[in-house]
């Protein structure tokens, strides 16, 4: 196993994300991981949709009285931006240019960073008007809902920062170009489940 | 080993193809983001202009789909060949998606 078999632009496979056997492994793995996320976050729309605006306590709070479109337009715009800057850090990848690519991925997580810093804002908002996790089967279910959103942001970025920095002097190499791909998969499948958070959340909520 | 690959030697205009190749495939994923960012207006825009919600509940869940399905298709490359056992991974989860949101929305009353 030769992890440090450099490559040229004109050695590098046409898919360097499955063009080895451990690529095609985790490639297969992630999506699989992915269909079962699908499920995970159905289950706690699920409960969403079932207890939204109920009690049976703490009604003074509804999802029409709560909810702020510009802020939640902001976040939408964020993360839907972040998404199109990691299809360009895998456009490089694939035309093994390292320096673009974590660059491009050095901008995904900004924006990421920002998106998490408005929903930190977001929720601690909530909290200080009285709003918190134990307020009612509403609130459990909408903060249980978008904050495992959130802890996926998180571990989304967490994810691009180590494989930024731990391969920052190795450069592009078949052990880990399927890493960075996976990564930017991972990533637009938080904004995939972003898009149904806003509809169903904060579009859904506000017309009541 | 796990990690080796055949070599591959390509010609000038074999690389310069696929160069060209993939900066095409880069302006459709442009379009697809543009496409995105004006469903994502309407769909705001529709709230926010106060339409009946009869009418506004469906419009947005289906600009919704079509998000994810540009998304889906074309940033993760589900349209890509070699995607379909992943595609197999992702409707089986939908399905099973849509029968948990079906179920939980049609049995709890409280």
């Amino acid at each position: 196993m030769d992890l440090n078999k450099r490559y040229t632009p004109q050695t590098w496979p046409d898919h360097p994300e499955t063009a080895t056997l451990e690529g095609k492994n985790k490639f297969v793995g992630f999506w699989l991981l992915l269909a079962a996320e699908t499920v995970t976050f159905a289950s706690l729309f699920a409960t969403y949709l079932a207890l939204k605006d109920k009690g049976p306590s703490g009604m003074e709070f509804s999802a029409a009285g709560l909810f702020e479109l510009p802020l939640v337009f902001a976040m939408t715009m964020l993360l839907l931006t972040s998404s199109l800057t990691s299809v360009y850090a895998m456009y490089h990848m694939k035309n093994h240019n390292f320096k673009a690519m974590q660059a491009w991925l050095g901008i995904t997580v900004l924006l990421g960073l920002a998106f998490l810093g408005l929903e930190i804002y977001e929720f601690n908002h909530y909290v200080h008007i009285g709003f918190g996790y134990t307020n009612s089967a509403f609130s459990s279910a909408f903060f249980t809902l978008v904050g495992t959103h959130g802890a996926h942001v998180v571990f989304g970025l967490s994810w691009f920062i180590a494989l930024m920095l731990r391969n920052a002097k190795r450069g592009l190499n078949m052990y880990n170009a399927p890493k960075f791909y996976l990564a930017a998969l991972y990533w637009h499948f938080i904004d995939v489940v972003w898009v149904f958070i806003f509809t169903v959340v904060y579009l859904m909520g506000v017309i009541g | 080993m796990a990690h080796d690959t055949h070599d591959i030697h390509r010609s000038r205009a074999e690389y310069e193809f696929i160069k060209k190749k993939r900066a095409t495939e880069m302006r459709g994923q442009l379009t697809s983001f543009a496409m995105m960012i004006f469903l994502t207006l309407i769909a705001f825009t529709l709230v926010a202009a106060d339409f009946s919600n009869y009418l506004i509940v469906p419009i947005i869940l289906l600009l919704a789909a079509i998000q994810v399905v540009l998304q889906l298709y074309h940033f993760m490359h589900m349209s890509n060949k070699g995607h379909g056992t992943m595609a197999f991974f992702m409707f089986s989860g939908m399905f099973v998606a849509f029968t948990i949101v079906l179920a939980m929305v049609a049995i709890v009353w409280w």
